[in-house]
């Protein structure tokens, strides 16, 4: 009997240790290879890191080209995705968790929000180019890239703001009714900024995957050489801004570089490599301020 | 509290968009020069464009890729004023066009010869033949032609490795035509890639690979590689020079590219002179690019095409290989596609010659 309890003692702490050994090494491999990957580029492209590299349009010398165009069109790009996707998808979320009734209807809705996020993002593209450019004729600008990208990340925000909706306490809902709140006040007042951290979190995980989204892109119709940036979005004159910008043509990062990298002169990779810097610099400096920001968050709850 | 967010969120990245977009602020009102098509020769319009605004300051163009296909869906819709085309233009596509009311000027800009590599240290492969290519790159050779030796029996009895451009790339669909006479008839055992690169590290890394691309990639890569002269129907060797692409004696792999310029674009004064400009300063740019020029009357037919608003296209809506160039501005214009090209017979009705 002893030694049978014992012997499942062993057993298990030697699970444990297996587990942990094998953990770590699929840890320590995954981050060996972004490193490897993120050194490799660091080594092909840092040299090409200079002022001039942002504010150089493309050209046809690789020591000339830069991603000024480029980078305008994926920030303004993300702006749009950013305006339609976080609301729209945080409203949703909450609606679903704190609103809707149980029945066959938001069965449905939650089923297809779930396939919603799996489906390829080329599909979202033609989905877009079918609506957004040829029903609603609003031409193959950064508002159709926007909202295209805005479509495809929503599930995301909306898988995201669930979640952390539902993993605040249900006491404090009822505290906050027992004050007399309305279901409005509640949400509002409680609900949302206690769980406002896990949507900031999704909602960084769905900017940055937009962010490396070409496909759907190039099907509406994204540009590969613009040698101009939009309209500014503000003006000298009343009202002092403009949202002519949302019609211009764009290109974004991820195709600048998926054209640097097939092209023959192979100085134009470094390029490319340099530009997959910036693309994974503008993620980090995204993911570092998602973390800040929960952190900060976080420190003013208690509950 | 959430305004507290996208504040510091957003507005950085914001404010730097905004204050890059500043100082750029150029006339709006006309719309740019719209460019869209072949990924083929899109260097060459890139180059162009480049040296157009230079030359044209508050003159805008835009380049697209969506290939020569997609380039000419959205040609066909009015959606762009000119389509950058790495094949000439189909019967399907022509019938788009002409459904549409879009009239289409056809310029040929330069050539592109795609070029049969082999490593540097081959030194069995002194030229090749068409029929050793379509030996090695038939369908039926597929698992049966395995070393070199099977190609022609001089050659060693070494392993055969294939590199070439996937089923998806018009270099592809150039080459099996050229080849075999029927466009995507090609064995399939063999390394594709989309990206051209990786064929050239590919032939570059290995002594018994044979492989085939653009000029472009082996220009850039001739330390690194070495170009198999073609044995033309004269019997004579023909290396991939632009010396023997210009003068048409690297048949059948040499092709011309085209641009489509829509006739009622050309009414806008920035058009015509992108268009202009295009075929009186494309030839050095498109050296620069490493594809190879036409020779210069060529480029003078063209601008004289040009300015005389001829529509149309020198071909009927069907692939054809091996053309000479002279033969693209010689033949009469056509805006409907003609019949399927009967094999082996000449042109019945006089008005084609």
């Amino acid at each position: 009997m002893h030694a049978s309890g014992s012997w499942r003692r062993w057993r298990a702490r030697m699970m444990d240790l297996v587990f942990l050994v094998g953990g770590a090494l699929i840890l320590f491999g995954a981050l060996g290879v972004l490193f490897l990957l993120a050194g490799n580029l660091i080594a092909d492209g840092l040299g090409r890191i200079a002022p001039g590299f942002f504010t150089s349009f493309p050209s046809r010398h690789p020591e000339r080209a830069g991603i000024k165009s480029a980078l305008v069109g994926s920030v303004l790009v993300m702006l749009v995705t950013i305006c339609t996707a976080l609301p729209i998808g945080v409203a949703a979320g909450l609606y679903l968790e704190e609103y809707a009734r149980r029945n066959w209807l938001t069965t449905i809705i939650e089923v297809n929000i779930a396939n919603l996020a799996g489906v390829p993002s080329i599909v979202w593209g033609l989905m877009a180019l079918g609506l957004f450019v040829y029903q609603f004729h609003l031409g193959r600008s950064i508002l159709t890239a926007g909202l295209t990208l805005g479509l495809l990340v929503l599930p995301i925000v909306i898988v995201a703001t669930r979640e952390s909706v539902r993993a605040v306490p249900q006491t404090i809902r009822e505290a906050s009714y027992a004050c007399g709140a309305s279901r409005w006040q509640t949400v509002i007042h409680h609900v949302l900024p206690y769980s406002l951290s896990g949507i900031l979190t999704g909602a960084i995980i769905a900017v940055s995957r937009a962010l490396g989204e070409t496909a759907p892109l190039v099907t509406i119709g994204a540009l590969t050489y613009i040698a101009f940036l939009p309209p500014s979005p503000v003006t000298a004159s009343p009202p002092f801004v403009s949202f002519e910008w949302l019609h211009s043509e764009f290109t974004v990062l991820p195709i600048q570089i998926f054209n640097w990298v097939s092209r023959p002169d192979t100085r134009f990779h470094r390029n490319a490599a340099a530009a997959s810097l910036v693309l994974l610099a503008l993620t980090l400096l995204m993911n570092g301020t998602a973390i800040a920001l929960r952190y900060r968050l976080r420190r003013g709850l208690q509950w | 509290m959430t305004n507290r967010i996208t504040r510091a969120m957003g507005f950085p990245l914001v404010w730097w968009a905004l204050a890059a977009t500043g100082p750029d602020l150029v006339a709006q009102s006309s719309p740019p020069v719209r460019v869209d098509g072949s990924s083929t020769v899109y260097p060459v319009t890139e180059a162009v464009a480049e040296e157009f605004q230079r030359a044209n300051p508050g003159t805008r163009v835009v380049v697209g890729i969506s290939g020569t296909g997609g380039g000419f869906k959205k040609f066909c819709r009015g959606e762009i004023d000119i389509c950058d085309a790495s094949r000439p233009i189909l019967a399907s596509e022509m019938e788009q066009c002409s459904t549409a009311g879009i009239e289409y000027i056809e310029l040929p800009i330069a050539f592109d010869a795609l070029t049969v590599v082999v490593h540097p240290s081959n030194d069995w492969v002194k030229e090749m033949t068409v029929a050793d290519l379509r030996t090695i790159w038939a369908p039926e050779a597929q698992a049966k032609i395995t070393t070199w030796r099977q190609v022609r029996p001089s050659w060693p009895d070494r392993p055969l490795k294939l590199y070439g451009p996937g089923a998806d790339s018009g270099t592809f669909d150039y080459f099996t035509e050229a080849i075999m006479g029927k466009a995507k008839s090609s064995r399939g055992d063999y390394t594709a890639s989309e990206d051209d690169n990786v064929l050239v590290q590919g032939v570059a890394g290995d002594r018994d690979a044979l492989g085939y691309f653009g000029f472009a990639y082996f220009a850039e890569n001739r330390n690194r590689l070495r170009a198999v002269p073609i044995v033309d129907p004269a019997g004579k060797p023909q290396a991939p020079t632009e010396e023997n692409v210009m003068s048409g004696a690297y048949a059948p792999l040499s092709r011309p590219i085209f641009m489509y310029v829509n006739k009622s674009s050309l009414k806008r004064p920035e058009v015509r002179r992108f268009a202009e400009f295009y075929l009186t300063k494309g030839s050095e740019l498109v050296r620069e690019v490493r594809y190879i020029p036409l020779p210069p009357d060529a480029y003078a037919k063209g601008l004289a095409r040009l300015r005389a608003g001829e529509v149309g296209t020198a071909f009927g809506g069907h692939a054809e290989t091996g053309l000479h160039i002279d033969e693209l501005f010689n033949r009469t214009l056509r805006t409907t596609p003609a019949p399927p090209p009967a094999p082996e017979t000449k042109p019945d009705s006089p008005k084609e010659r």
